[in-house]
Parts: C-alpha cells; structure tokens; sequence
C-alpha cells in the first residue's frame, strides 16, 4: 500500500494532528475535548504513519514502546489522586494552583494530570493493538 | 496488644530473609516474637486473674465502625498464653524438622502468620475484627495443610479444609452481622452484657445456628469433622500447632466467649450438647482403628474438641471449669505427641505407621521420655495433668448415666491412642529395616517443655487452676467462679470411674489389633461418610461450572453477542413494562425531521452493510452508520461525543481493514436459517431499544444531579466543561477504573494477536 499522495500528505498532516491532539486535551475542561478523545486524536497521527508506510516505520518514529507508554498513562492517572490524598482529602481529591499571570489567570490542578493520565493510556492502547494488528500477515 | 500483634505480623514478613540471613537459627530467632507476647502477657496475668481484663482500642476505619479493639480476659489470656508458648516452640522445633530445607523461609513466615492471626482471634473485641483474624487463620492453614503442594493429596485436603472452614466463615459472618445489630454494637464486650436481651429477640435462633455452623466446621464438630483427619497433610509442626493445640480450637473459643451472650437456653444446650457428644463419641471410635500416627491424634484431637463442645453445652459453672481445665490439659499433651509422632517419622526416615514401629526405646530414649510423659497424660493416669482434668470433669458430669458411660468410652479410646504413640513405638522388637536416632535439640524443647508441664501443672494445679483456669471460666460463666484443683481428691465415685476408665483403656490397648482389623472390614462404610457427601458435592458443583461454561463461553461470537444483546433488553424491558410501558406514564418522545432523515440514512447504510458483497463496501457502510451517529450527538447538543465518536468510528475502520489480512476469503457461511434467526434477533432488539430510547427521552428525568454538577462544576473544579469535568474529577475513579480495564483488554487482545498458536514464539 504504498502511495506517493498518502505519504506526501501525511507527512503534512503529521505534526498538526500531534499539535491538535495536545490542543484538545488542554482545552478539555472547558470546551469539547479532553484526554480521551485527545489520544485518540495523537494516535490517529500515529496510525495514519503506519498506514502510509509500514509499522516499523511508526515504531521508529515513536521509539517508545506503545505498551510502555499505556502503563505510564495509568501511573500518571494514579499518582494524580494522590496529592489529595497526602492533603488529607480523599483518594482523587482535586488540588488547584491559582497562576495569576498577567493578562489572564491560569487554574493548574490535579485533574489535569489525571486528564494527561488518561490522554497517554488511550494513546498507548490503541497504537498497540493497531501496531500489532499491522504487524501480522 | 496492637503492638504486639504487630510484631508478630512483622515477624511473619520477615522471616524468609532472617531465614536467608541465618539459615540455622532461624525458627530461634523468629520464636523472639511469640516469647515476647508470652512475657507480656505473663507480666499482665496478675491483673487479669483478678477480674481487671486490659482493654485497648484505636478507629481503624470509622465510616464501618471498624475498631482495632482488644480485650484480654481470663478466656483470652488462657488461649493466648497457649498459643504464644507453644508457638515459641514450634517455631524452634520447625527449625530442627525443616533442616537445610529450601522452603524452610516460606513455611516460617506461613506459620508465624498464622500464629499472629490466632492471637488476634482471641484478643479482638470487635465482631469484624474477630473475623478478619478468623478468616486468616483458615488461610494460613490453607497454605500450612499444602504447603508440600507438588502432592496431590496435599492440595486436596488444604483446599477441602478452606472450603469447610470458609464456608463455615460466610455462616459466622451472617450470624456475627444479626448478633451486632441486634445488639446495637460490634463490641464484644458489649455485646455479653446484653444476654438477656438477646436471649429474648426473635433473632436469636438464627443467630445461634449460624455462628454455631461457623464455630462447628472451624472445631471439626461433627458432621463436618473430616476436614481434620486430612489435615495431616500438613508438616507435623503445622498440625502440633494449627490442627490440636489452637486453630480448630478457635471455634470453641468463639463459642465460649459467646456464652454469656447466647448461653444457657434450652436450643444452645441441646444443640451443643448433641453435636459435641457425638463428636466426641465419633472421634474416639475413629481414632480406635487407626494406625497412623497422626491420624491416630486427629481423631482424637476431633474428639476432644467434641468434649469441649459438649461441656460448654451443658453449661453448668462445673463443666465450664471442666472445660477450661480440660483445654490446658489437652494443648499440652496433644501438641507433644504431634512433635514425638513428627520426631519419630523424620528419624526413621519416613515411618508412620504404629504397626511398624518398635524397640525405638535405646535409639531415641530421649524421645521415649517425652512420649510417655504425654501418652500417659492424655491416657488421664494420675499423676499427669490430664488426670486431673478427667477428675474435674467426671466430677462436673455428676451422676448422668449416658455421660459417665459416654466419658468412660472415650476415655477408654484415649488411653488407646495416648499408649499406642507414647508406649507402643518404643517398646518390644525393633523390625529389622528400622534405623533411628535420636532427635536434634532444636526439636527436644518442644516435647519435653510440654511433656514434663503435663507433670507439673498436676502437681500446681492448685495455683493453675486458680491463676488460668478459675479466671478462663469466670469468662465463660460471666460470672466469678472459683477453681480449686486437687492432684488427690481422695476417694470419691469419680477416682472410681477414672480407674475403671484406665482398666477399660489398657484392655483395649491390648485388644488393638483387633480394633484394626475391625476398621478394615468397616472401611466401606465409612466411604458414605460426610467426606464423601463432601467430594459428591465438590464434583457436582464443578460438574455444574463445567456445563455452564460451555454453555455461556461458547467461544463462538454470535452467541456472546445473543447472550449480552438479548440479556440486556429483556431486563430494561421488563423494568419498562413494569413501569408501565408505553401506555402508562411514558409517551414516545416526538422526532424531528432531521433526526428522522439521518435515521433512515442509518437505516440503509446498516442494509447495506448486511448485504453487501465485498468486505471493504461491508465496512464502509458501517462507517456511514458510525458518522450518522456523531450527526445525532451533535443535533442533541453533546459535542464531545460526537468529536470522539467520530475518531473512534474512522479508527474502526482503519483496524478492520488492517485486519483484512487474517480473515478468510469474504462470504456469508452462515445458513440461511441462521441468518433469519439473526434477523430477527437484531430487528427485534433494534425495535425494543428504539422505542425505550425515544419514552425515556420523553420523561423528565429528575434533575438534582445534573443541576449539582452543572452548578458546581465551574466552582468546585475550576471548568466550565462539566462533561470533562464529570470524567476528570467528580467520577475520576470510574475512569481510572475504566482506563485499566481498557489497559486490561488491550493486554489481552494484544496477546491473543501475538502468541497465536503455530506462530512461532516471537513475542
């Protein structure tokens, strides 16, 4: 399946969608979007590499294994509720930092991390089955 | 007490590397701990024999009430100070047994675990407490009863003893739930001085058969005593320790400490009573036509634990003295005949069997000593330990003629048993290919502390009685009761029975092979036994799974899909017609022209899909479905969805036309009766949801949650996104739960692809 249009494209749809997927997580918690449909987004980029060349290709271009990646993802996700935990909260209890830069204010908390959590297990998750999927026959 | 149960604890956690780190001294060192709470509890027992239990508790976890609540009284320091003693012992012995053995780390920490958790048993005050700990001692004697797990008859029996026993746990809790709430508290202490009151409440008989079905399969009671006599399975400091002297004594325990609570009715004494009597009978003719050393213990080891049921039932302030005096008598002898029986196969190089021992007498003299020590004390000869207990019960008994004729046959059988470990091994020829030597130190402290404090307590029993026992029954009773022991009560209608009793028993001892022969020719009666009702269930049951399974998992996705789709619409159905269906309160919500159109358009791409004759135009179509799916989130004002719906859906069909490869050549192999049943599933359930999905959009659900997150999301969790809010933080756990599943799945899809059979093994 080698097309010179799909590679040519895709090698400049590549870096938006990369750029687009960390847009939609970061701006999930007050529009549309989020950490979910944020790795779905980053992934796609992935897939639509290994579709254009070959998984290896892909493979070498993400040097991490997708499976490590998953398993970081859930360690985020779950070293994320501890902050509130250690606060005297429970398990997953929200912690917010106010920035107060100038122009506009900036709310950091631990949902967020929670939200990049999820963004790298969904990413890992499926750029395994799909690498794997590819990688057969 | 939390302290020390933690040090114990600690000590079980360590143990395989101080085991690493002194292969030889290990059990020395690890018998630290339970000497340690020995010390502390000898340094308590002042106070305690005088009425002044020790009472500590700390919140564990309040939100259940959960208290890490202790209470040490005179019940509780008589089997904590048994267990921590002889505990401290059988660590030492293991050291000596388990010698240069590689697991020797792993049945330590097993074994000081479990110790750990039995001291809990009995020094918890809370019901919930009391049961965790409980429940911990069945699985430590799980792992204890198979810990030579390459054997099958090994792994049998541990699992049969953790389903008998936990089993018998899920009946304790039930009974432990009603008795708190009947109570109005978990705390035991509070719970015994409302005997009264509970004794009335219409709960009552309830709660008395369930705990007494926990107590009773944990105490071996029959009829579910055959769990123990397979127990033996386990390495004999296992069964010195958990299988005579203190785990199945953990069910007496319990209902000894509930006696002030559920005691003294006319249900308790009658059920306890019966089951202990026939235990007690049951074990001793049992144990007569055994001949392996340690069958030959457990069943009397079931019997006297039969004994202790049937005193505590009977429940005057004599036999619950009866009964304590009966429990330190019994843990003395019966874990030193356990240690001589193990001492005795591991120097013979592996002998069991009674019939072929003899003559050990010049090679393990030391041994002998000890044996005969014990033998003579479980036999009740004066002037043992075991003697005076018998007088005490004999005593307590009074005049009933069906006891006195029933403790007399008993007796009789443990006279048997006591001279067939303790005498027999020892004395006459020694067979030819019988080489033995002595046993090593390490295993000689165990058998001679508890051989020669047989001896000695008779001759304190005076102070014994009233330091352990008097304070133990008192506990019991609820009520103080003094006890005055006497090694010579002079002459009375009891010494005259308990001779009699030993007369009866040594005739028995000599009449033994006859006893075996007996049990050869009854061996297929036993067969019908509970322990076959045991294995005819046990197979039933995986029979059962078995066919379930293949039913359920039949591997094959069209019938999952059957399964899930058909499951889930007759349940909301029902819900829904049970509501009312759509004639009641419900009406069909209204369409709107586009969302009509874009239904149709789904309507036909899913035609399509069904029909057509490439694989690639199949998945196409299947994609139009997904898109006009997004369409509709979109119209309905859920814009996440539909972005992720979308992804998802062009992620679909980029993985199924990856997976082209590994599919057959494209053709529809199903009959064609098949696919009409298909058809009518999928239009059928189409229907069903179609018309759910529309009434439940029409009813005005109530919004106290949605108004909640909408209003809170903003200031609680600083976004206006509630539904990214809802996912990140308000329900954060359900996704975490979630992303792991999905973790989960994707591991197992992964290796389904990966390690596919005949696929060579790259991974």
């Amino acid at each position: 399946m080698t097309s010179i249009i799909l590679r040519t494209a895709t090698r400049y749809m590549f870096p938006p969608l990369l750029v687009f997927s960390v847009y939609v997580l970061m701006r999930g918690h007050n529009y549309p979007g989020g950490g979910f449909v944020g790795g779905l987004f980053a992934g796609s980029a992935f897939v639509l590499h290994a579709l254009a060349y070959d998984v290896a290709s892909a493979r070498r271009l993400l040097r991490l294994d997708p499976r490590d990646i998953a398993t970081g993802g859930l360690a985020i996700a779950l070293l994320s509720g501890l902050p509130g935990l250690l606060d005297g909260g429970a398990f997953m209890h929200g912690i917010w930092w106010d920035l107060h830069l100038p122009g506009f204010e900036l709310h950091l908390g631990t949902p967020m991390i929670f939200d990049i959590g999820v963004y790298f297990a969904v990413f890992g998750v499926l750029l395994a089955l799909v690498f794997a999927l590819g990688e057969e026959g | 007490m939390l302290v020390l149960l933690t040090i114990c604890f600690a000590a079980a956690l360590l143990a395989p590397l101080v085991h690493r780190a002194f292969p030889r001294r290990a059990g020395t060192l690890l018998a630290a701990a339970p000497l340690a709470v020995f010390a502390w509890l000898g340094a308590a027992l002042p106070e305690v024999m005088h009425g002044h239990p020790r009472v500590e508790a700390a919140p564990w976890v309040e939100g259940l009430g959960l208290e890490a609540a202790f209470r040490l009284d005179g019940l509780s320091m008589l089997f904590a100070l048994l267990i921590s003693g002889i505990g401290a012992l059988v660590l030492l012995y293991t050291q000596g047994y388990f010698k240069n053995h590689p697991q020797q780390g792993r049945f330590l920490m097993v074994i000081t675990a479990f110790m750990a958790s039995m001291l809990g048993v009995v020094l918890a005050d809370h019901l919930l407490l009391l049961f965790i700990f409980w429940e911990l001692t069945s699985f430590t004697s799980y792992l204890l009863i198979g810990f030579n797990h390459e054997r099958a008859e090994a792994r049998q029996a541990a699992l049969q003893s953790l389903l008998v026993t936990v089993l018998g746990g899920l009946f304790l809790l039930a009974g432990l739930i009603l008795l708190a709430q009947v109570a109005g508290t978990w705390r035991l202490s509070g719970i015994l001085g409302q005997g009264d009151a509970l004794r009335e409440h219409a709960l009552y008989l309830p709660i008395l058969a369930l705990v007494c079905i926990g107590a009773f399969t944990k105490s071996a009671q029959f009829p579910f005593h055959f769990w123990l006599p397979n127990a033996m399975q386990a390495p004999t400091p296992a069964s010195a320790y958990l299988h005579s002297s203190t785990m199945v004594k953990a069910g007496v325990y319990l209902l000894a400490r509930l006696h002030p609570a559920l005691g003294g009715t006319e249900a308790w004494s009658t059920l306890l009573t019966a089951v202990g009597a026939t235990t007690f009978l049951a074990g001793a003719l049992l144990a007569l036509g055994q001949h392996v050393l340690k069958r030959l213990l457990a069943y009397t080891t079931v019997s006297a634990l039969g004994a202790m049921v049937m005193l505590l039932g009977i429940g005057t302030t004599d036999t619950l003295k009866a009964m304590a005096g009966f429990i330190l008598a019994h843990a003395f002898y019966k874990a030193a005949l356990f240690l001589v029986a193990g001492g005795i196969t591991h120097e013979t190089g592996g002998e069991t069997s009674v019939d072929q021992l003899g003559g050990l007498r010049r090679a393990m003299p030391f041994t002998f000593a000890c044996a005969l020590l014990a033998g003579l004390s479980m036999g009740g000869f004066p002037p043992f330990f075991g003697f005076v207990a018998k007088e005490n019960w004999l005593h307590a008994i009074g005049r009933h003629p069906g006891l006195v004729a029933a403790t007399m046959a008993g007796g009789a059988a443990y006279v048997l048993v006591g001279l067939s470990v303790g005498l027999k091994p020892f004395i006459g020829r020694r067979p030819e290919h019988l080489h033995a030597h002595e046993i090593p130190w390490s295993m000689r402290a165990g058998p001679l502390v508890l051989g020669l404090g047989s001896l000695a307590l008779a001759f304190a029993c005076g102070p014994a009685g009233h330091a352990l026992i008097g304070p133990a029954a008192s506990a019991v009773a609820g009520e103080t009761l003094p006890v005055h022991l006497h090694l010579w009560a002079g002459f009375n209608p009891c010494l005259a029975i308990s001779l009699a009793t030993l007369v009866l028993g040594i005739g028995c001892y000599a009449a033994r092979p006859l006893f075996g022969r007996a049990a050869g020719r009854l061996a297929p009666l036993v067969r019908l036994g509970p322990d076959a009702a045991y294995r005819g269930l046990l197979a039933t049951t995986l029979r059962f799974a078995g066919w379930q399974t293949r039913m359920l998992q039949t591997g094959i996705l069209r019938d999952y899909i059957r399964i899930t789709v058909l499951t889930a619409v007759a349940l909301v159905g029902a819900a829904f017609l049970h509501a009312g269906g759509i004639r009641g309160e419900a009406r069909l919500s209204p369409l709107s022209l586009r969302i009509g159109l874009v239904s149709v358009l789904m309507v036909l791409a899913t035609f399509t899909t069904i029909l057509a004759k490439s694989r690639l135009r199949s998945i196409m179509s299947l994609g139009v479905v997904g898109y006009s799916m997004a369409l509709l989130f979109t119209f309905h004002g859920a814009p996440d969805l539909a972005m992720t719906q979308l992804v998802i859906e062009t992620l679909t069909v980029i993985l199924m036309a990856l997976a082209f490869h590994h599919l057959p050549v494209f053709k529809h192999g199903s009959p064609a009766r098949m696919r009409a049943i298909d058809a009518a599933i999928a239009i059928g359930v189409g229907a069903a949801v179609t018309v759910l999905v529309l009434a439940a959009l029409h009813v005005q659900t109530p919004t106290e949650v949605s108004d909640y997150y909408l209003d809170h999301s903003q200031a609680l969790a600083h976004g206006r996104n509630v539904v990214n809010v809802i996912i990140v933080d308000f329900r954060g756990l359900d996704t975490l739960g979630e992303i792991t599943v999905m973790a989960i799945a994707a591991i197992g899809a992964y290796a389904l692809l990966k390690l596919r059979p005949g696929k060579g093994d790259t991974p």
